[in-house]
């Protein structure tokens, strides 16, 4: 009972930060903080069913983000023919060369015992195959990139509803961390954390580099969205309608007919804006609650107790006859799944692919400190984690500017310590979100709510 | 003629970039595989320690700069090191004090500590930032070059040069002397040997007699020297930035456990092995095969294995490959 209690205490009190953010700043802000929330929720618990579930250490989320954006681009964007006549076939063979490798040295491998002959002829075979990829690949490349290549240059996408991309991005990153997993599940924590996150860069440089993909680094902007776009509701006559009937009463204290009209266009735009963040917000909300709801089936399940055996006793698991390999190839890829998923959603909000934006500090290990400070193992503590350090992490500049503001109010603007703090207020939040890990750690090691775990027969 | 024109050149492009590059990553991997093996985990807070040496480093620079103190054809960054390095030892034995000391006398799990680690690492990274900002700093002052390329070319009449910095002597004659130092203090000194027994069995330490504080603190003051003269000799090459800091971690990491982790030797080589890999693989060869093969042979291509790109996945994929077939490293790691 204790523990609903809690739930809820901790959730209202996050309901009323986001509207205080509403009532103080703007309910443009807020939504936008609630928007990020909802995707953070959906990428904590994605983490939480790897690390807290099980306990394996994933440090690769940034990867797995990646493959959702670029699942996004993939699903989303609408397929360039010019780029397909132009180099399409190369980049097929490409792949099948690519597939043919690695079924070779799984054959190797297999095949040969392990010696230095084997490794020697991995080593041909590999290098072989890479110049031999780079001699297909590499003209078509260029005539691919070569079309149109200010808008352009990629091979596309597939042309389909922007919210497929979320269930392909949680396939590419499933994919992926089978390939992963398959590698470095085997490793002691502490060498798997290094390796997922090496993994992550790995992918990252990937996305960024293979423009013919994904253009790289020149970005893809303008992506579809599942929700109306701001222009069109702004000439839609029902929206007009909508928002002249909510503001009839201070539209009615206006007689002028012009500036009436003024008003009311003023009022439309702004809450166009909103009207669209309420929309991603449902949807948002739709996503969370569904997987909230799976997440807690499967972790009050059969499976779910398994996965605890595993993790707190692996010797005790493996006696009873459960198959640990498995099941941490398994959980791993469904964490994984669901950060990718996330990363697809991420993408679909901002309605652009910006594969610089990758970084491990915002997208691995924040997403990290959030189920750390929620309470990893426990469902509702990794989204109320994502809410809290999210926004946090927006609304600490305003608020240590505030802050500085204050205290340094008798200096004038041009002081230049008053210039160096107020140049550094973006950085705060670093410390802050570092202490603020620490400080828990110490105290609070199970996080803000930890994990409770119902007995049978209480 | 020609023979000698394609070794000058991979001595150019590959040879000297490689070994320059691999003894700054050399270094900071010999911190993170010394406090691996004395205090147990993987410290994700390195980058940012080499990053917060160096700033200090910097700062002190631009005072002695522009009070008009110089070094003639060395970099004032040199008498500044010195300060810089007991910056960076007073904030990690700050740091242990009131962090990291708690879990160890817990004996929390190594999952624990990177956690705490990954605390620390934000924290600094913000001090960092807030201090000096994310901009690009150079700070290198007196003379950039020992040898021009066109300099060697004129003396030897070759059509291909050699350049060399003088950061690039500095950096590996520094990284040398450190290793020499450092292998000398674990191997022969009596403190150097407890600090192994401690590292090889910690409990067995303990009865002989060895007080962990001091081991733990001159961990600490030896990791926490090495970063910054690490991060001071990346920075004199390059230039500073907070962000470089933090991504050099990774090749790091992939230097020390290539390395064989918590073996202080294996991890110097690791430095050089991740240095020389990224490098080679990612040249373009098709100049050297100009000279080397006969005429009509010539490649057309650029003969380049991996764009320039992928240098950092080329470390990646290296450690990688060593964690499938070789999971304690090259060199067999977790003793000092």
């Amino acid at each position: 009972m204790r523990q609903n209690k809690d739930v809820i205490m901790a959730f209202s009190v996050m309901g009323l930060l986001i509207i205080s953010v509403g009532l103080f700043q703007s309910w443009g802000v807020a939504l936008s903080i609630l928007n990020l929330c909802l995707i953070s929720a959906v990428m904590t618990m994605g983490v939480n069913i790897s690390w807290g579930y099980a306990g394996i250490i994933n440090f690769g989320v940034m990867g797995f983000i990646a493959l959702g954006g670029l699942a996004a681009v993939v699903v989303s964007e609408e397929p360039i023919y010019e780029a397909w006549s132009a180099g399409g076939l190369g980049i097929l063979i490409s792949i099948g060369l690519i597939v043919l490798l690695v079924l070779i040295t799984k054959y190797i491998l297999r095949a040969l015992p392990k010696s230095k002959k084997r490794n020697i002829i991995l080593t041909v075979v590999i290098i072989f195959f890479i110049i031999l990829i780079k001699k297909v690949s590499g003209p078509s490349i260029e005539a691919i990139e070569s079309v149109n290549p200010a808008k352009q240059g990629f091979l596309g996408g597939l042309g389909l509803p922007i919210i497929f991309s979320w269930f392909v991005g949680g396939i590419f990153a499933g994919l992926v961390a089978f390939v992963i997993g398959k590698i470095a599940l085997g490793l002691r924590s502490d060498y798997l954390a290094i390796a997922t996150l090496l993994i992550s860069g790995i992918i990252v440089t990937v996305v960024k580099h293979e423009d013919w993909l994904s253009r790289g680094v020149k970005n893809v902007i303008g992506m579809k969205r599942p929700a109306p776009y701001e222009i069109d509701l702004q000439k839609a006559d029902w929206f007009i309608n909508m928002i002249s009937n909510l503001n009839s009463k201070k539209l009615d204290l206006i007689t002028d007919i012009s500036e009436k009209n003024i008003l009311l266009r003023d009022l439309v735009i702004s809450a166009s804006g909103v009207f669209v963040k309420l929309c991603f917000a449902g949807l948002f909300s739709i996503v969370v609650v569904v997987l909230l709801i799976l997440a807690q089936k499967a972790l009050y399940s059969p499976w779910g107790r398994m996965m605890r055996a595993i993790r707190d006793n692996e010797e005790a698991a493996q006696a009873m006859g459960k198959n640990v390999v498995k099941q941490h190839l398994f959980i791993f890829i469904i964490g994984s799944a669901i950060v990718g998923f996330g990363g697809a959603m991420l993408v679909t909000y901002d309605g652009l692919f910006t594969p610089v934006s990758y970084q491990p500090l915002r997208y691995t290990f924040l997403i990290w400190i959030m189920v750390l400070v929620g309470g990893s193992g426990n469902n509702y503590g990794s989204i109320l984690g994502g809410f809290l350090v999210w926004f946090i992490w927006i609304e600490a500049a305003p608020v240590a500017m505030f802050f500085i503001n204050m205290f340094t109010n008798h200096l004038e603007d041009t002081h230049e310590l008053k210039k160096h703090l107020i140049n550094g207020v973006p950085y705060i939040r670093y410390t802050m979100m570092g202490i603020g890990l620490l400080v828990l750690m110490r105290y609070r090691p199970k996080g803000l709510l930890p994990e409770k775990i119902k007995l049978q027969n209480s | 003629m020609d023979f000698l024109n394609a070794i000058v050149l991979l001595a150019n492009y590959i040879f000297i970039p490689a070994l320059n590059y691999g003894s700054q990553l050399a270094l900071g991997a010999i911190g993170v595989t010394l406090i691996y093996s004395v205090l147990r985990f993987a410290n994700f807070a390195y980058g940012d320690l080499m990053a917060f040496g160096t700033m200090v480093v910097i700062l002190v620079t631009w005072k002695l700069q522009s009070v008009g103190i110089h070094l003639g054809p060395l970099p004032t960054a040199l008498i500044a090191l010195p300060i810089g390095v007991m910056a960076a030892i007073l904030i990690s034995l700050l740091l242990d004090k009131t962090i990291f000391e708690y879990y160890r006398i817990k004996k929390s799990p190594p999952v624990t500590l990177i956690v705490v680690s990954l605390g620390v690492m934000f924290v600094l990274n913000g001090i960092v930032r807030i201090i000096i900002g994310t901009a690009d700093r150079k700070f290198f002052d007196g003379q950039k070059f020992i040898m021009k390329a066109n300099e060697f070319k004129e003396i030897t009449g070759l059509s291909e040069g050699l350049a060399l910095k003088s950061t690039q002597l500095l950096s590996l004659v520094v990284t040398i002397i450190c290793a020499v130092l450092l292998f000398w203090f674990l191997g022969k000194t009596k403190t150097g040997k407890s600090m192994r027994a401690y590292s090889d069995n910690e409990d067995l330490a303990l009865l002989s007699g060895i007080d962990p504080n001091r081991i733990v603190m001159i961990t600490w003051v030896i990791a926490a020297t090495l970063a910054t003269i690490a991060g001071t000799l990346y920075g004199l090459d390059k230039s500073f930035k907070p962000f470089t800091y933090f991504n050099n971690l990774l090749p790091i990491f992939a230097a020390a456990i290539v390395g064989g982790i918590g073996n202080p030797l294996g991890a110097f080589f690791g430095g050089f092995v991740v240095a020389f890999a990224e490098i080679g693989i990612t040249y373009a060869y098709k100049k050297f095969f100009i000279y080397v093969l006969p005429q009509g042979l010539e490649p057309t291509s650029l003969m380049q294995l991996l764009s320039i790109d992928y240098k950092f996945a080329v470390s990646f994929s290296i450690l990688i490959i060593v964690l499938i077939f070789r999971p304690n490293g090259i060199f067999k790691g977790k003793i000092i």
